[in-house]
């Protein structure tokens, strides 16, 4: 389980994140919406210190973390051994070989055994029906692909939870469906993850939590079936206004 | 015409064998480790604690200085204070003798020439690797360090081998400088030729030949280097 309290960021003097606390269940899939602009990205990098918040504390079973504090690269690093984060553009490494950019980490901050890593990089792409292309470059292969690849990257990692953000926004809805099927077969398999989507199906399919934000500020946290049965007149006005799309 | 220009032919690729070369390659290296230490010290943000942070601002301080005043000074004025200019600080430090051979005095003005040219190339070339690339190592689990030696960098070096190449091609040329201060490289060694054979024009445009060819063979050589780097980029050339 993670814990956030009272995280606060300000950019020049905004506030972004108004004391967002919260809590992301282990074996869950937690979902977060708001409208565009509302901090839902700076709270889910927040969480892996790609984003450094003002102040508030992130707790993890056994370990915690006041963001008010001096961070070591001690502590960061082992608050991203937790986290591992998927990025809507994927973000891969062109200049590595697909089977390099999932061993990368395992092999190079991990200190995994480069036999083994590579076995296991290979069982990742097997998963998801890629492994034929783990000698291409990531630039060779289709939107769709890469981003099933940077999934595989995060959790060659073997982190606690995947950290998404808006993983499908920049595919076609033919290659979004492949990426979509991948997780909910994550989330099936009781895969720790914390996604920002627009896409309501997916939540209305495999959330098990829904977080709004709204202006920096929590606006709904709860179960999915209250989100979507029983929704406040705001949360309704952005279920129609998402729809509409 | 042709027995002049196949008679003076030895003793100009000798000098170019012997200086122009050799002048280029090694001022080149040291020119390139200088370019990528005051790179990394101007793009790098220090953290760590306050001593670190105010060393590395000394640093970032004596970089811009460097890079200024070798990027606003002529070539030529340069290799002049080094060679000329330099052995009169033994009026002010007595008992320390300043004289430096002619080939070390043109290996230092070039090194350093090329180092602060080069050294704007490489930190633009690590500025536009994206800031996504940093996000992508960090959130695995990479230093900074790391993300710097696996991730940009090799992808900075394919960014920086166009301009590069040509700042090596541009020092072939640059070299043609040291003959005045003293050394015999290939331009000094066609002015004397012409001077015994009273054929300037056709010395000179025998050893300007003999420069374009040196740069034609380096430009196919950076060619080629590119479509190797560029290898992982569907849509490029190669
Ligand atoms: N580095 C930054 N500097 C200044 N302001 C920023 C920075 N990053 C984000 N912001 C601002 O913080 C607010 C929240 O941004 P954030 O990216 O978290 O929103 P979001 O909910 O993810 O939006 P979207 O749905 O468009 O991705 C926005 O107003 C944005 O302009
Ligand atoms: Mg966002």
């Amino acid at each position: 389980m993670i814990k956030i309290k009272d995280i606060v960021k300000k950019y020049d003097g905004k506030t972004v994140l108004d004391n967002i606390s919260t809590e992301f269940p282990e074996g869950k899939t937690t979902v977060i919406v708001g409208p565009s602009g509302s901090g839902k990205s700076t709270l889910l990098r927040s969480l892996d210190l790609l984003v450094h918040p003002d102040s508030g504390i992130i707790s993890f079973p056994n370990f915690s973390l006041n963001y008010a504090d001096k961070i070591t690269s001690k502590q960061s690093k082992e608050l991203r051994a937790q986290t591992s984060m998927v990025f809507q553009n994927w973000n891969l490494f062109p200049n590595l070989r697909v089977i390099d950019n999932i061993t990368a980490a395992p092999i190079h901050v991990h200190k995994v055994p480069k036999k083994e890593a590579i076995a296991q990089a290979n069982e990742l792409l097997k998963r998801v029906g890629l492994e034929k292309y783990a000698d291409f470059y990531p630039d060779e292969l289709s939107g769709g692909m890469q981003q099933r690849i940077s999934i595989c990257r995060a959790l060659a990692v073997k982190p606690k939870y995947i950290l998404l953000d808006e993983p499908t926004s920049a595919l076609d809805p033919e290659l979004e469906t492949q990426v979509l099927e991948m997780l909910e077969e994550l989330a099936q398999q009781g895969q720790s993850m914390v996604m920002i989507t627009h896409n309501i199906e997916f939540a209305k399919l495999s959330a098990d939590k829904m977080l709004f934000i709204e202006n920096g500020e929590k606006i709904f946290d709860g179960s999915k079936d209250e989100f979507f049965n029983n929704p406040s007149p705001r949360i309704k006005e952005f279920l129609d206004a998402i729809s509409l799309q | 015409m042709w027995d002049i220009i196949i008679s003076s032919l030895p003793s100009l690729l000798e000098a170019m064998m012997k200086y122009t070369i050799p002048l280029t390659i090694i001022s080149f290296f040291f020119g390139l480790i200088l370019a990528i230490v005051t790179a990394l010290i101007k793009f790098l943000k220090p953290h760590g604690n306050a001593f670190v942070r105010s060393i590395w601002g000394i640093l970032r301080v004596i970089a811009d200085v460097y890079v200024w005043a070798f990027r606003s000074t002529p070539l030529l004025v340069q290799l002049f204070i080094i060679y000329f200019g330099l052995p009169n600080l033994q009026n002010f430090i007595p008992g320390f003798n300043f004289e430096i051979p002619a080939f070390t005095a043109a290996v230092i003005g070039f090194s350093l020439n090329t180092g602060a040219y080069a050294s704007e190339t490489i930190r633009s070339a690590l500025m536009s690797v994206p800031q996504d690339q940093w996000d992508a190592a960090y959130t695995l689990g990479f230093s900074t360090t790391q993300t710097l030696w696996y991730i940009i960098l090799p992808q900075a070096a394919r960014i920086v081998l166009p301009p590069l190449s040509n700042e090596f091609i541009g020092l072939v040329k640059d070299t043609s400088l040291a003959s005045t201060i003293t050394i015999t490289e290939m331009f000094q060694v066609s002015q004397q030729i012409a001077a015994h054979n009273y054929q300037p024009l056709l010395m000179y445009t025998e050893v300007a030949a003999l420069y374009a060819i040196l740069c034609s063979i380096l430009t196919i050589l950076q060619h080629y280097l590119e479509k190797r780097s560029s290898r992982y980029l569907k849509g490029d050339e190669g």
